[in-house]
């Protein structure tokens, strides 16, 4: 489980507060207003920023002191998930060797990734040549071989049109529920959260809720999210 | 800010290694010799007259590029015609030209016997007097103008086509356009192009000595030289030299609110669309404005072509070895300086704030260095150890990088930013470091700016007369020096044809690399 | 890497080498080159010495004595051939020169009895013209200055050229008091001031300058090497300033033999024949052969100038301030 224990999070005037569990295997949606923090916890459990109090804990184990690269967590940012000079193929290998000097063994496991997020054909393009979906589903498929216990999305997807977006949290939620992982997606649309995460947690006022199961949550919103949802 | 400290790996000690060896380079060498020196002279009144040229001149250049150059971006901004790119390619040349082979070419169209006074001479006008502060001036305006006028035209391509559409969609005439968007972008651009062009003016040298016309016209780089040739008073020339670096370190500080200008290098081919400059009027004024400025940066060049291709069949072997050695230093002084750019770009975006900006400043003080302090002092250190004369070219090699450091600074560091903006979260959650960092992430997405900094440094290498002058030993001659020593030997044609050697292998070098960067470069 | 080249190399060489002595001898870059008088003087020289004469360039004149201040008692070099009078009072100031001990015949215009340096060559300085363009030169310094403004002559700095510094002493040796108003009057005539003589000497054949600073030899050049006679020195009533180029043996030498059988060397047949041609100036010792054809076409001032060294060296500063301020008037 991902335990976030008294985390306080400072920059400048704006402090954000967490202190709840995630049990392993959960998908949640992190919901709020722009501004409110999601991203800001996002990077907090990926390594970017280090909280001013209190301790994150996988499983038990402290991971605060831990740089990005070592840590259990595998990233989608909302833009620049892949290095547009390097190909498809090469772009998925980096979650097996950063170095790139992979073993047939290792080709066959890019390959076969490919093959899962539906890509087999493009593994020699750049990505300049793809479409915005199919850039999604690279990245996926460099995370599916990273194969870290913990995904964390922030608002990857934003760009694509509302069919293309649906296409890929379904991906999401069949990789998470193959690979057993734990998800923390950060969303501004009650309709992703709906879609696939099982528990949502409110951001906003500078707090973030414990995640609470999203059907009940958005059925009998609190004040705050009310407000929000409008 | 609870801003985690990311691993610097091996890229802050390098930084950091190589900003020590540039402080090393300009101050060390400038202690050692104070130190060697014997009692100095203090400053003469000859002296003070020549900070005080050296600051006119500056000043002048600076201006006069400066406001030149305004008219002929906006012309490059606002037009779209056949040629502009290629026109825009030339612009960088007279950057990198030789010094020697550009005076040669000013000379061939405004010296007394040149095109200009031939053409003045039917109407009973001339002949043109190039020397003096005037020539001093037209010369640097012919080698900064261009630099200037990227620099602004940079200026314009970053106001957002937007803000021209709602101009015309509000009915702005030329005069609204200037008033509400360019006039404010030139505030903010034109500070840091004019420190610029003036921090490579004031310490000119070889201009002043060819065009200056006598001893009114003497510079400080000028006086520097004078002291360790004709008194051999190392310790005035060490003053003297820190009097470069404070006059350097004073137009900075003054000019420290303004914007430095970044790139040299970069996508300036793209047109702006406007719709307030349609008048035939705008029209014949740009065109008679790029034709101007074409003229005076391209028909010294063609004489020089001109003039050269003469003596070109005949150049003796020696003038070909001296090429083959002045490419070879060129190539390594590129990998040298590219070698000493990146790490301290690197360890500068790191480390950020005021340190990142003391190391890159560091890095900066080679354009206030005299090279013949750097060279002399670096004889000092070296004589102990090694036999200065067998290490002339690696020598060589070695301060002409820290010469060309400042540009490639400037083009590097916005670059390298700017990837650690885009993909250093991505290449730190995927653990990318090291080597392996270097060579998947840094080095693809700087290769831009990569690839103009290598041609830059070799041909600014390549046209470089200064340090080697001093630890020459003929066997070891560049090609500058071999030019001297062709005219020294009364082969004029010779000469004629080395500096159309010199200016095909310096443009090409930098052509090369440049391209090399951009071929098959992915966004 | 080179270094375990180079090491390669020198640990191969170092047998060979040991049986022959090397004398190292500092010039300027000129005398070096191929078309200077450097290889066939050394092909002779190491025909007699069984030794290696190695010629080491190192700029000009000037640069030649900064460079042996910098290296102090521990330079490589045997002998430093190139100095001129002008800068005699500061070489023999450094102490680092041994004199020679040798006494010759010499066919200076002036004599000769200065006890660390020798003579090798010497030369007038003059204006030199294209009669092409030029159909009545200037006969005087005075000549010059009444001449309409557009005649131009193109000088050197005397602060990094030698033709320069003699031009200054020229004008001192010639006007005494009067010097500064003789820049003065000349300063309209100035095109530029260029840093060597190879600069002025460019800006001439391009036709820039009517007149440029040089040698009365350097007409002999012209006519030898590339026969064409348009070229010729004027003839000055003042008379013309001397350079003198010498040779010197440094104290601290390992080969002090070989320097010594160098210099006598210098003063033979050998070495004197192949400085007309090479170096265009005159010989110190007019060889057996006398002076090659062409030679006999140069004008001969009637009067010869020259300071001493210790004179040279004690009105250079003044000089320098007369010349600057005139040419800024």
């Amino acid at each position: 489980m991902l335990r976030f224990d008294k985390v306080t999070i400072r920059q400048g005037d704006f402090s954000l507060s967490a202190d709840f569990t995630v049990p392993a295997g959960r998908i949640v949606a992190l919901l709020g207003p722009s501004g409110a923090g999601k991203s800001t916890l996002i990077d907090t459990v990926a390594g970017f920023l280090a909280p001013d109090s209190g301790r994150i804990l996988w499983q038990g184990t402290d991971i605060t002191p831990l740089p990005p690269a070592a840590r259990p967590v595998s990233v989608l940012f909302q833009d620049n998930n892949l290095f547009p000079h390097l190909s498809v193929a090469q772009n998925v290998g980096l979650g097996l060797r950063p170095d790139l000097r992979l073993s047939a063994d290792q080709h066959a496991a890019v390959s076969a990734a490919l093959h899962r997020v539906g890509l087999q054909d493009l593994e020699r393009r750049k990505p300049a040549a793809l479409s915005g979906g199919q850039r999604s589903r690279v990245a996926l498929a460099r995370m599916l071989l990273r194969a870290r216990p913990v995904m964390l999305l922030d608002e990857p997807f934003a760009a694509l049109g509302p069919a293309l977006k649906a296409d890929m949290l379904r991906l999401v939620a069949e990789l998470a529920d193959e690979t057993g992982a734990t998800v923390l997606m950060v969303t501004h649309d009650p309709g992703d959260a709906r879609a696939i995460a099982q528990d949502t947690a409110l951001v906003d006022g500078g707090r973030v809720a414990p995640p609470r199961d999203t059907g009940t949550l958005l059925a009998d919103p609190p004040p705050a999210l009310r407000a929000y949802l409008g | 800010m609870a801003r985690r400290a990311q691993p610097l790996g091996a890229a802050l000690p390098l930084g950091l290694a190589a900003g020590a060896l540039v402080l090393a380079l300009s101050l060390g060498t400038l202690g050692a010799v104070a130190w060697r020196a014997e009692g100095g002279t203090g400053l003469s009144p000859a002296d003070w007259a020549a900070i005080r040229f050296s600051l006119l001149q500056a000043v002048l250049s600076a201006g006069l590029s400066c406001l030149l150059a305004i008219p002929v971006a906006r012309a490059l901004a606002r037009r779209r015609f056949p040629g502009r790119g290629l026109l825009i390619t030339l612009l960088g040349a007279p950057l990198i030209l030789p010094v020697i082979v550009g005076v040669l070419g000013l000379l061939a169209v405004f010296g007394r016997n040149g095109m200009l006074s031939a053409v003045l001479d039917p109407f009973g006008l001339g002949p043109v007097n190039i020397y003096g502060l005037h020539g001093v001036v037209l010369a640097h305006v012919f080698f900064n103008l261009p630099m200037a006028t990227r620099l602004i035209l940079q200026g314009w391509l970053a106001i957002p086509s937007e803000r021209f559409r709602l101009a015309a969609a509000l009915g702005f005439g030329p005069g609204d356009v200037a008033r509400r968007l360019e006039r404010p972008m030139l505030r903010e651009v034109l500070p840091g192009a004019f420190l610029v062009t003036f921090l490579i003016c004031i310490t000119s040298f070889a201009v002043v000595l060819t065009l200056g016309g006598g001893p009114r016209a003497t510079t400080v780089e000028l006086a520097i030289y004078h002291a360790f040739r004709f008194e051999f008073d190392l310790g005035r020339a060490a003053l003297l030299s820190l009097v470069q670096f404070g006059l350097c370190a004073a137009a900075a500080l003054l000019a420290l609110g303004a914007a430095l200008p970044t790139g040299f290098s970069g996508g300036l081919d793209r047109p702006l669309a406007r719709w307030d400059a349609d008048s035939s009027v705008l029209r014949l004024q740009d065109a008679a404005v790029l034709s101007l400025a074409a003229g005076f940066l391209m028909v010294p060049l063609m004489l020089v072509v001109v003039r050269g291709l003469p003596g070109l069949a005949d150049l003796p072997p020696a003038v070909w070895q001296a090429a083959g050695r002045s490419v070879a230093v060129a190539l390594a002084s590129a990998v040298l300086c590219v070698g000493l750019a990146l790490p301290i770009a690197l360890a500068a975006t790191r480390l950020g704030g005021a340190r990142g900006a003391a190391l890159q400043g560091t890095g900066m003080l080679a354009i206030a260095a005299s090279p013949l302090v750097m060279g002399t002092g670096l004889f000092i250190l070296l004589f102990p150890v090694a036999n200065p004369v067998a290490l002339a070219l690696p020598v060589t090699a070695l301060v002409n990088a820290a010469m060309s450091l400042p540009f490639a600074l400037r083009a590097l560091t916005p670059a390298v930013a700017e990837a650690a903006r885009s993909h250093g979260r991505l290449a730190d959650s995927l653990g990318l470091r090291g080597l392996a960092r270097l060579r998947l992430v840094t080095l693809p997405r700087l290769r831009r700016p990569l690839g103009f900094v290598l041609g830059l440094a070799a041909a600014l290498s390549m046209g470089d007369l200064g340090v080697i002058a001093l630890f020459a030993d003929p066997d070891q001659a560049t090609l500058p020096l071999q030019l001297y020593a062709l005219m020294g030997a009364y082969r004029m044609e010779q000469a004629a044809g080395a500096a159309l050697l010199l200016l095909v292998l310096s443009l090409g070098l930098f052509w090369i690399f440049d391209r090399g960067g951009r071929v098959n470069a992915a966004l | 890497m080179k270094l375990p080249i180079i090491a390669a190399a020198a640990l191969c060489a170092a047998p060979a080498l040991a049986d022959t002595p090397v004398l190292t001898v500092y010039t300027y870059d000129s005398f070096v080159a191929d078309w200077g008088p450097g290889p066939q003087i050394e092909a002779a020289f190491e025909e007699t010495c069984n030794c290696d004469l190695k010629f080491v360039g190192a700029g000009d004149g000037a640069a030649l004595l900064s460079r042996l201040q910098l290296e102090g008692s521990r330079s490589e070099a045997d002998i430093v051939l190139g100095l001129d009078t002008n800068l005699t009072a500061a070489a023999r100031e450094t102490g680092l020169f041994a004199d020679h001990g040798i006494s010759a015949d010499f066919d200076l215009p002036v004599a000769w009895d200065d006890p660390t340096f020798l003579p090798y060559d010497w030369g007038y300085f003059a204006f030199v013209y294209d009669k092409t363009r030029l159909e009545t030169p200037p006969a005087s310094f005075t000549d010059l200055i009444a001449a309409p403004d557009d005649l131009k002559v193109v000088i050197q700095d005397p602060r990094s050229s030698t033709p320069g510094l003699g031009l200054m002493l020229w004008v001192k040796a010639a006007y005494g008091a009067d010097a500064a108003d003789i820049w003065a009057g000349l300063a309209p005539h100035v095109l530029t001031v260029t840093k060597g003589w190879s600069e002025s000497y460019g800006l001439f054949l391009d036709g820039e300058a009517d007149m440029v600073l040089s040698y009365t030899t350097s007409p002999a050049y012209h006519l030898i090497a590339e026969e064409d006679d348009t070229k010729a020195a004027a003839a000055f009533a003042e008379g013309h300033y001397m350079q003198i180029e010498v040779a010197g043996r440094l104290a601290a030498s390992d080969q002090p033999e070989l320097a010594d059988a160098f210099l006598r060397f210098m003063l033979s047949d050998a070495f004197q024949a192949v400085i007309p041609t090479t170096n265009w100036m005159y010989p110190a010792v007019t060889p057996a052969g006398g002076l090659p054809g062409g030679f006999d076409t140069l004008i001969t001032p009637d009067r010869a100038l020259i300071y001493s060294a210790q004179e040279a060296a004690q009105i250079r500063d003044a000089a320098l301030a007369e010349w600057r301020d005139g040419l800024s008037r």
